[in-house]
């Protein structure tokens, strides 16, 4: 069961092959199996399964939505009415949202089941899922190997089967580097496409949820209940939201297919580099027209996020004082000591060296040559993917310059770890949207292909994934020990 | 040396929305602590603020009443800062793009008008409240205020004296009230004034070293604190010291105000653009449409009602003084007929001080437009006298009746039947020969005598103008 995509289960839900508290007990059992892999934070087995029976009772009484019976799994970034949400932070451990985040009610209404809430860095500040206070997740196909991050916890359980799909987020590659790392589906929408309530912001001019699965077609099927306006977050778009899977079958013969020089230059792993190369002449095959391109602004991303980014999440991170809610540290002698100590306990490293270079950004005498000169940058690149989208349909590219590296291998260099992103980043401070797929494998760990379009063109996007997926099937390996 | 006085006053008015500013929980005043917080004012993880239009239409309301340029393009910043009273450890505020830009109020002190520049007046919510008593040594949080829509209207340094700065306190407190922006109630802290004040010696250019006294909540304590800060700042300079730019907070019970912190202790609150939000924007349609749908505003309202009503600038002043009591005083005109300078006398004099006495608003009054309008009706038509209203009006303000109920219940119709009053003149002239005697012989002021005598005969119901006539008539002969 836990290797049908969602259009399969719903299928074997109406057939009566399985019930869904069948497939829900059958992936609760999985993730137990697979408790090493660390990739959950929460796991509500009653709530799961009652939902799970609900769903039956829906399928059975008719009006079921295509999701309904089907146990996906919510970053732990999701506020969760009654669930514990932690956004891997010692800071929230015993934090029980009072309230559900819209994109997790949107699934509720379809009547997905909820397995749990998936392991993260913390406040999704990280690119290995290493910084999260409940430890490391480790990647299903090398479980030395980190998954990836922020949404580590999302992808490994989704490359493990233990979850058909699940959401993540993206600030600055959230959902397509550890999607890139192992070796599954990601999709980052356009900035406003998904409804950010309830979602614990980290940079929120950055921020966006979305889908993290196998293959395209159940991307399309998750992007179709989280996109949407939400009139609770003045940030997301009031456009109408089309259906994802009816365009997936499109030919994508003319298709207009721009690689930036400056993806494929320094940086990039050569065997990833041949990986993607072959990926890319697949798309030819199918019909594409692959041209270079140039966008020149592309290596100023990374300074720009690290100032916006930090800036953002300095006043996101304030509420976390202490005094309603989250870690309290014990005895405060007075106000000044219950700040500082409640924070200084309550945050990790990563944390706190993001809060302090945003509030050194945008202190008095150093907002202009920070904030203001990064936002600069930030219409630059924007414009860079405007001029370049209007040259080409699509920007294809690699997600992150190597394969998944080892735990503890970069953690303790910062800069280093930062530029795990660089691919990925300039997306986010444009706002477009983009895909991670599975491309291939480079010394036996998988390797993503970035597929970037123009803003809401995540249709596009979804059918020139679900095409390459129907002549690769890279989507379809399994890591070994998780058949 | 001789000392100018320099001050600038910045005004929290809190707008009369009904919901805050960013959330949807209610603003009314006095729930009990925390029950109309809901989680976006508690600051939970993950929620988000939504621009409550309402409080941007007051704004612009605001805008357009002053006269001011209306940014069609404003943008909110948060502000941060620590406090547990501040539950997401920012306040969203307005920085560089403020909504209001700048306009102007007009104020007049000892009969001389003068224009005062407002700089700017930005959209911002209230914080919570901190609660020192009742928690032995702790400190309690009630959010029910965290949200609020405030308007915070910047004034230019014109003010040269703490008379000016209430009388624009006063004038922009007449405003927001007229405009139905805010409900003017200083006890519950709905219009709040900081006043930033300095001194320079007469004559020189450059502003003195200011400082900022802050949170004066009512129009008596804003002339005090001032006044106060401005003698302890010219002593402190001819005693040889300095004044240091520094927040301070006046003590209303000591008269004193007293340093909260310098400059350098103050807080750097690292504005930015609050990426939650979207740059509000306003057309030149939406301007037009609110000018369109303003109010007559209290100076013009003043001018017409000198001019159409032929009222003294006292009595249009204070009958313009507020939007319901000039609409009061319109509405008794129109039903009761009268004279206008009749129903401004009644209104500001026997109503007004009625109302003062018993600490109520217009809007409160027990006597409503209709019956005093009745009373006045009577005045006019010779019914009853003037003395006589008072009493009839007292009674309204007791009971629920007319006027007329309460004349004919109580037999005050004035008498105007010639005979009847004929009678009792001769009467009196006839009881009281020595009086007669002395009026005869030049000594007018005894006529007073005659009249008393007359009115208390006839229990006051005699109307004033025939027995004068008549007396006069009777006495001559």
């Amino acid at each position: 069961m836990h290797n049908k995509t969602m259009t399969q289960l719903a299928h074997g839900l109406r057939s009566g092959e399985f019930s869904s508290v069948e497939l829900t007990q059958a992936f609760l059992d999985r993730i137990k199996q697979h408790q090493e892999l660390n990739a959950y934070i929460t796991v509500n087995e009653d709530l799961a399964l009652q939902e799970a029976c609900a769903a039956d009772i829906r399928l059975a009484n008719g009006n079921p939505e295509l999701l309904t019976g089907i146990p996906i799994a919510q970053k732990d970034i999701f506020c969760t009415e009654g669930v514990k949400t932690t956004c891997g932070s010692r800071m929230l451990d015993n934090f029980i949202a009072p309230y559900n985040a819209t994109v997790v009610e949107k699934f509720n209404q379809a009547g997905a089941v909820m397995l749990g809430k998936l392991n993260m860095d913390e406040f999704a500040m990280g690119s290995s899922n290493e910084t999260s206070h409940y430890g490391a997740v480790k990647n299903p196909w090398d479980t030395n190997t980190v998954p990836g991050g922020s949404s580590g916890g999302s992808a490994a359980a989704v490359a493990a089967r233990l979850a058909i799909g699940a959401t993540g987020t993206d600030t600055g590659g959230s959902i397509r580097q550890p999607a890139a790392l192992c070796g599954i589906t990601g999709l980052k929408p356009t900035y406003g496409r998904v409804s950010r309530y309830g979602m614990i912001a980290y940079a929120s001019s950055l921020d966006q949820g979305g889908p993290m699965t196998r293959g395209a077609e159940d991307a399309a099927i998750m992007l179709q209940t989280m996109a949407g306006f939400d009139e609770k977050d003045s940030t997301s778009v009031d456009l109408p939201v089309p259906d994802y899977r009816a365009g997936l079958n499109n030919s994508l013969a003319g298709l207009k297919i721009g690689l930036p020089k400056e993806f494929f230059g320094e940086g990039l792993n050569s065997d990833v580099a041949v990986t993607l190369e072959t990926a890319v002449n697949e798309y030819r095959k199918l019909g594409a027209e692959i041209r270079e391109i140039s966008m020149p602004n592309l290596n100023l991303a990374i300074p720009a996020y690290y100032v916006v980014a930090p800036a953002e999440c300095s006043a996101n991170l304030s509420r976390f004082d202490g005094v309603r809610y989250g870690y309290r540290c014990e005895n405060p002698v007075d106000l000044t000591d219950l700040y500082t100590r409640s924070r200084g306990e309550g945050f990790g490293k990563e944390v706190k060296r993001r809060i302090l270079m945003g509030t050194y950004a945008l202190s008095a005498g150093y907002y202009d040559a920070y904030y203001i000169k990064a936002q600069k940058i930030r219409r630059l690149i924007s414009e860079d993917f405007k001029n370049a989208l209007a040259q080409v349909d699509v920007i294809m590219g690699p997600v992150t310059p190597t394969t998944a590296f080892g735990i503890g291998e970069k953690i303790g260099n910062p800069i280093e770890m930062y530029l795990s992103d660089i691919y990925t980043i300039a997306i986010n401070l444009a706002g477009v949207p983009a895909m991670s797929i599975p491309a291939g494998f480079a010394q036996g760990k998988p390797v993503g292909l970035q597929i970037i379009g123009n803003y809401f063109a995540e249709d596009r996007l979804l059918n020139i994934a679900h095409q390459y997926q129907q002549v690769a099937d890279w989507h379809l390996h399994i890591p070994k020990g998780f058949e | 040396m001789e000392w100018e006085t320099v001050i600038g006053l910045e005004i929290h008015t809190q707008l009369a929305t009904k919901s805050k500013i960013f959330s949807g929980a209610s603003t009314a005043y006095g729930a009990a602590p925390n029950t109309q917080a809901c989680a976006v004012d508690l600051g939970l993880p993950g929620v988000l603020p939504v621009l409550n239009e309402e409080a941007v239409h007051k704004a612009v309301i605001f805008g357009m009443a002053i006269e001011a340029e209306i940014s069609h393009y404003s943008v909110f910043a948060r502000k941060n800062y620590f406090y547990p009273d501040l539950p997401k450890g920012y306040q969203i505020s307005q920085m560089e793009l403020p909504i209001v830009g700048p306009g102007h109020l007009d104020i007049e002190v000892d009969g001389v008008s003068k224009r005062i520049g407002i700089t700017r007046a930005h959209l911002e919510e209230d914080a919570g409240k901190s609660l020192h008593e009742d928690f032995h040594g702790l400190t309690g949080v009630d959010l029910n205020r965290a949200g609020t829509p405030l308007l915070e209207i910047v004034s230019e340094p014109h003010m040269r004296s703490a008379k000016e700065a209430v009388a624009y306190m006063r004038k922009l407190h007449e405003l927001v009230r007229y405009l139905d922006i805010c409900d003017g109630n200083m006890q519950e802290g709905s219009f709040r004034c900081d006043a930033n004040v300095s001194v320079r010696p007469k004559g020189q250019k450059e502003f003195g070293t200011r400082a900022e006294i802050k949170n004066i909540n009512s129009f008596k304590f804003v002339e005090k604190a001032i006044n106060h800060e401005i003698e302890r700042q010219i002593e402190l300079i001819e005693t040889g010291g300095k004044v240091v730019q520094e927040t301070r907070l006046y003590d209303s019970v000591k008269d004193e105000t007293r340093s909260m912190r310098s400059k350098e202790e103050a807080n750097d609150y690292r504005y930015f653009p609050d990426p939650d939000l979207l740059p509000v924007f306003i057309s030149e349609d939406y301007k037009q449409q609110v000018k369109a749908q303003l109010p007559e505003l209290p100076q013009a309202k003043k001018y017409r009602f000198n001019e159409q009503y032929a009222l003294d600038d006292e009595n249009a002043n204070i009958l313009t003084s507020s939007r319901q009591l000039a609409d009061y005083f319109e509405t008794v005109l129109k039903e009761s007929g009268c004279e206008a300078k009749l129903c401004a006398n009644w209104i500001t004099g026997e109503l007004s001080a009625a109302l003062n006495k018993a600490r109520l608003e217009i809007m409160e009054s027990p006597v409503s437009h209709e019956r005093l309008a009745g009373l006045l009706a009577r005045i006019s038509d010779n019914t009853i006298s003037g003395k006589i209203a008072k009493q009839v009006f007292e009674e309204m303000w007791r009971s629920p009746a007319t006027a007329d109920e309460i004349i004919a219940e109580r037999g005050l119709k004035q008498i105007t039947d010639t005979g009847a009053i004929e009678a009792i003149i001769d009467k009196i002239i006839a009881d009281n020969p020595g009086q007669v005697e002395q009026y005869r012989s030049g000594k007018d002021k005894v006529f007073g005598f005659f009249v008393g005598q007359v009115m208390k005969e006839m229990q006051g119901k005699a109307n004033p103008g025939e027995v004068n006539k008549m007396l006069q008539a009777k006495l001559k002969q």
